[in-house]
């Protein structure tokens, strides 16, 4: 009689880490939806790109380390990086740029530093950083305009004709600077209510890029509803937000106002699809409030007094750095014991 | 109502418990031959009372424990000693132990039994050492002695009695199926230790997954102040930490024991057991064990001998060998795996669990942590899991140790969400058991120097002594002599007549000094090559060669322990060298007498031409 020799638990739930990347997929599917719904084909066709390039680039790699190639690519991390991109990239981003971000965030980002679990930086904000920083125009030039598929977005083939053939240059009359760029450059010279009549902001906050903030909210409640994510890191990044704003830019003569903060650029995305990466993000509950409300406060200062229109790569980024920082300083105290042990050993009890 | 609190984390796994509780407690035929682990308890293993050939009677003691900790082991039937040998036991090892083969004779003949009529009327030690006798130790896992639990110290007084109805881990459902046929007796148990303990409140703690069990015990205890508390229904609210927390609000202090906090558990079967000590005065010969799993086709509860073979025990459950995958002894979450089927059932079994392999598959391989930190979200003491994961993985046990890894509970909560499957517990037993190894050695290790510092200091005060009574020796000579030459200078001083003898005594005085003096320059100076002298030395050369070959081979020897010493870093270091120093100064003063000799012998030929 051969008994299996297994020690404890003997049960297992499961949920395997293929399965949760997954979710994460589906719960981003609104929010791509509302982008190519509201901006046109481009997102859904950098989605695919990005995908695709970067399984392909992860199973190059996975072969050259001499990985077991089908075992890891299964886990769809690699294709959760390639889709964060790929909503995150400007609509028309030529495919060579899209490219470069897609093998730095797999391979120099992810691969070179162990792979899956061992990367200390969110591979996907490492290659928007590097392209943004290498490639501005590209980057900041290539945002669609807001309309609708049904009211005179670029078609299909236009749109897969320029991201893999239109050279870096912008074509009138299909881009448009983001709403959040263009308060932060006329504001200066205008008022609130004169900077507001340019038609990107339409007759809600920030035409369409409302909805799709709103999609990509929907897609993060139900992560939190399915346990895959806490609320503590998405909460605590809009509260960062909000209370800067509060705090700094009450008045929307000098900075843009909170409802666009919170709905235009790459919030929400960020909020609840980005900072929420676990590999990179604090542990404990406190160490994710700490995290999040970071990112929040660091967003808010980029947009409001840095160079960038956008700012969500860089605070996830900078906040990366300060994770091992955190999570030494927040773990739980332990039951039966009075306080948390926090620091290092012998430095300090508890 | 009882006031309830919440504990942080914990898992609700499928329960799985309805196979089990369909059949009433059933009893199973006896077995061929029972085994007897003679320690089954924590504490000592117990010693034989009876001789291998005798004839015991049911419930007569046949081993125990005279010296430390440790609760007597009773023939669960009549029968003949038959062995006692190395028979595998219940251990996640697998390992064998001493164990004691009784062959049941058929008659069942119980020995005769001395029941208290009234435990109120007695000293509460003498029912303390009638719960001792009966040999009834924890039946919900570790198996403490029942009556040293029940007397905490002095300053400890329990003012919380809990009864553990929990029973949170999947398939077990002994302590359910006791509750629901047995309420009367567990309560009655109950009432005994509540009597010794005399503590303001008592409550039973029952997950809400038992509502026959809940039903059966509050008819048991109406009219009593006994509570019964229906907690929640989620894994691991049974574990002892957890379940006081449900029940009061409070935590046990880490590396404390729940009567700091003026807490005590106890757990159903014990109670029954203490009860049946009691009352009708019979001593722990059998328990309820849950025989479950799907390769089983009668699963259910059985109220087996203690001794029994799990293997009799499956059979009796019909089991489907075939079928059969993975045996677990205890639940899925914190039960362990058997290697063999023969070993016994023990006062500390609960479950067995006969699993096919869908029923419980072996985990996928382990891919790397992604640190979602679900295992922190379901930690019931509220440990970072995956950082204990990474220190224990990276050998870092200093840090692992300092994010309390030794108040991990290995309840399993963790390894049972991780979507890596990484087998986390495992993780941390190796951990500690690695933390627990370095500090043996450490002690090991500091034991050892105290001991030489010891030995070191006392040496130096023997040279001390010894010098002290050297000098002391020198004064008292010296003395003496001063008290001669006095007496001689007296006498000297009396007359002539002692001229003669003091003359004497000079000359005598002057040839010993000149014969010191003669010693000292031939000590000092080579002594002068006379002819004489040489021709004597020359048949030595020989003599000295051997000699200087002989110091050199112990000074190689020496040098040779010195090193392993070294290497060892034993006690005798410094005396070895100091060994070595010496023999290195004899083989110098031999080359040194070996040359000499030479030149003599090569000087002689020319010389005496």
């Amino acid at each position: 009689m051969a008994l299996v020799q297994q020690s404890s638990p003997h049960a297992h739930r499961a949920r395997p880490t293929s399965r949760i990347m997954l979710w994460v997929i589906l719960a981003a599917l609104p929010g791509l939806l509302a982008q190519t719904l509201f901006f046109g084909w481009g997102n859904l066709i950098n989605v695919v790109w990005c995908i695709a390039l970067a399984m392909g680039a992860e199973a190059a790699f996975l072969k050259l380390r001499g990985k077991p190639v089908a075992f890891f690519l299964r886990d769809n991390t690699a294709a959760v990086t390639g889709l964060l991109l790929g909503l995150s990239l400007p609509q028309f981003t030529p495919w060579w740029v899209s490219g470069i971000a897609v093998v730095s965030a797999i391979i120099v980002a992810k691969q070179l530093y162990g792979g899956l679990g061992s990367n200390p930086f969110n591979p996907a904000m490492v290659g928007y950083a590097l392209a943004l920083i290498s490639f501005p125009v590209a980057m900041t030039t290539n945002w669609a305009e807001a309309a609708t598929l049904w009211g005179g977005a670029p078609g299909f083939g236009e749109t897969l004709a320029k991201i893999f053939a239109g050279g870096q240059t912008a074509v009138d009359g299909w881009t448009m600077a983001t709403p959040l760029d263009e308060y932060k450059h006329k504001i200066a010279s205008h008022t609130s209510a004169e900077v507001l009549r340019h038609p990107t902001f339409g007759e809600l906050i920030a035409r369409g890029w409302e909805w799709v903030n709103l999609a990509f909210l929907a897609g993060g409640v139900l992560l939190i509803a399915l346990r895959i994510i806490t609320w503590h890191i998405p909460v605590a990044f809009l509260a960062g937000i909000a209370a800067m704003s509060l705090a700094f830019g009450s008045n929307a003569d000098q900075y843009a106002p909170l409802q666009l903060h919170l709905l235009a650029g790459g919030t929400m995305l960020g909020a609840f699809f980005i900072a929420t990466d676990p590999v990179s993000a604090a542990t404990s509950h406190q160490g994710k409030l700490i995290y999040g409300a970071g990112i929040g406060i660091l967003v808010y200062l980029i947009r409001s007094w840095g160079n960038y229109p956008d700012a969500v790569a860089f605070s996830v980024l900078l906040m990366n750095f300060a994770v091992p920082f955190i999570d030494h300083y927040t773990p739980p105290r332990t039951y039966g014991h009075h306080k948390a042990r926090r620091g290092v050993p012998g430095r300090s009890g508890g | 109502m009882t006031q309830l609190w919440d504990f942080t984390g914990g898992i609700h796994p499928p329960e799985n418990k309805h196979q089990s509780t369909a059949r009433p407690i059933r009893k199973a035929d006896m077995p061929d031959r029972l085994v007897l682990p003679l320690q089954q308890h924590i504490g000592e293993p117990a010693e034989l009372v009876v001789a291998v050939g005798d004839r015991v009677l049911k419930g007569q003691k046949i081993a125990d424990v005279t010296n430390g900790m440790g609760v007597p082991v009773h023939a669960p039937t009549s029968g003949v000693i038959e062995s006692i040998e190395q028979r595998p036991v219940p251990h996640p090892s697998g390992m064998a132990d001493w164990c004691v083969v009784l062959k049941p004779d058929g008659e069942d003949q119980w020995c005769a039994l001395s029941p208290i009529d009234d435990y109120k009327q007695l000293d509460r030690d003498a029912v303390l050492q009638q719960i001792r006798e009966a040999g009834i130790s924890g039946m919900g896992g570790a198996g403490f002695p029942t009556d040293i639990k029940l007397r905490p110290p002095r300053d400890r007084k329990v003012e919380t009695l809990i009864l553990n109805g929990a029973e949170c881990e999947p398939y077990i459902t002994a302590d359910d199926m006791t509750m629901r046929e047995q309420a009367a007796e567990v309560v009655a148990g109950l009432k005994v230790m509540a009597w010794i303990l005399r503590p303001s409140r008592c409550v039973v703690g029952i997950e809400d997954n038992k509502p026959e069990a809940i039903a059966a015990m509050r008819q048991a205890v109406e009219g009593t102040q006994i509570e019964i508390a229906v907690v929640p229904t989620k894994y691991p609210s049974g574990g002892e930490k957890q379940l006081i927390q449900i029940l009061t609000g409070q935590e046990v202090p880490s590396g404390g024991i729940p009567a700091d906090i003026g807490v005590m558990c106890q757990n159903i079967g014990t109670a029954v057991a203490v009860g049946r000590a009691v009352f009708e005065g019979k001593p722990l010969i059998s328990r309820v064990v849950t025989v479950t799993g799907e390769a089983v086709r009668e699963p259910g509860n059985f109220e087996i001998l203690i001794g029994t073979p799990i293997h009799h025990l499956l059979e009796t459950a019909g089991l489907a060998q075939e079928r059969l995958d993975r045996l677990v002894l205890g639940g899925p979450m914190m039960g362990y795996t058997l290697t063999s089927d023969t070993v016994p059932v023990v006062k500390t079994t609960n479950c067995v669990i006969a699993a096919t392999a869908a029923e419980l598959p072996a985990p996928p391989p382990e891919q790397p942590c992604i640190r979602c930190g679900q295992c922190a979200e379901v930690c019931p003491m509220e440990l970072l899991p995956q950082q204990l994961f990474w220190y224990s993985k990276a050998g870092e046990f200093e840090k692992a140790e300092h994010l309390n890894l030794f108040d991990c509970i290995e309840c399993g909560a963790c390894s049972y969400v991780c979507p890596s499957s990484i087998p986390l517990v495992q993780y941390y037993r190796f951990a500690k058991g690695e933390i627990r190894t370095q500090r043996a050695e450490q002690l090991k290790a500091d034991r050892a120097r105290e001991r030489f510092e010891a030995r070191q200091a006392r040496l130096e005060r023997e040279q001390q002594e010894k010098e002290q009574r050297r000098k002391e020796r020198a004064k008292a000579a010296a003395e003496a002599q001063a008290k001669k030459q006095a007496e001689a200078e007296m006498a000297a001083a009396d007359g002539q007549a002692s001229d003669d003898r003091a003359a004497k005594a000079a000359l005598v005085q002057q040839a010993l000094e000149r014969k010191k003096a003669k010693a000292a320059a031939g000590t000092q100076e080579q002594p002068a090559p006379s002819s004489t002298e040489v021709a004597d030395d020359k048949p030595d050369i020989e003599a000295l060669e051997k000699q200087l070959t002989q110091a050199e081979a112990k000074l190689n020897t020496m040098q040779g322990m010195l090193d392993e010493a070294r290497a060892q870093q034993a006690d005798n270091v410094e005396k070895l060298e100091r060994a070595v120093a010496k023999n290195h100064d004899r083989v110098q003063r031999a080359q040194q007498a070996l040359d000499q000799a030479r030149k003599q012998a090569a000087e002689e030929p020319a010389s005496s031409q």
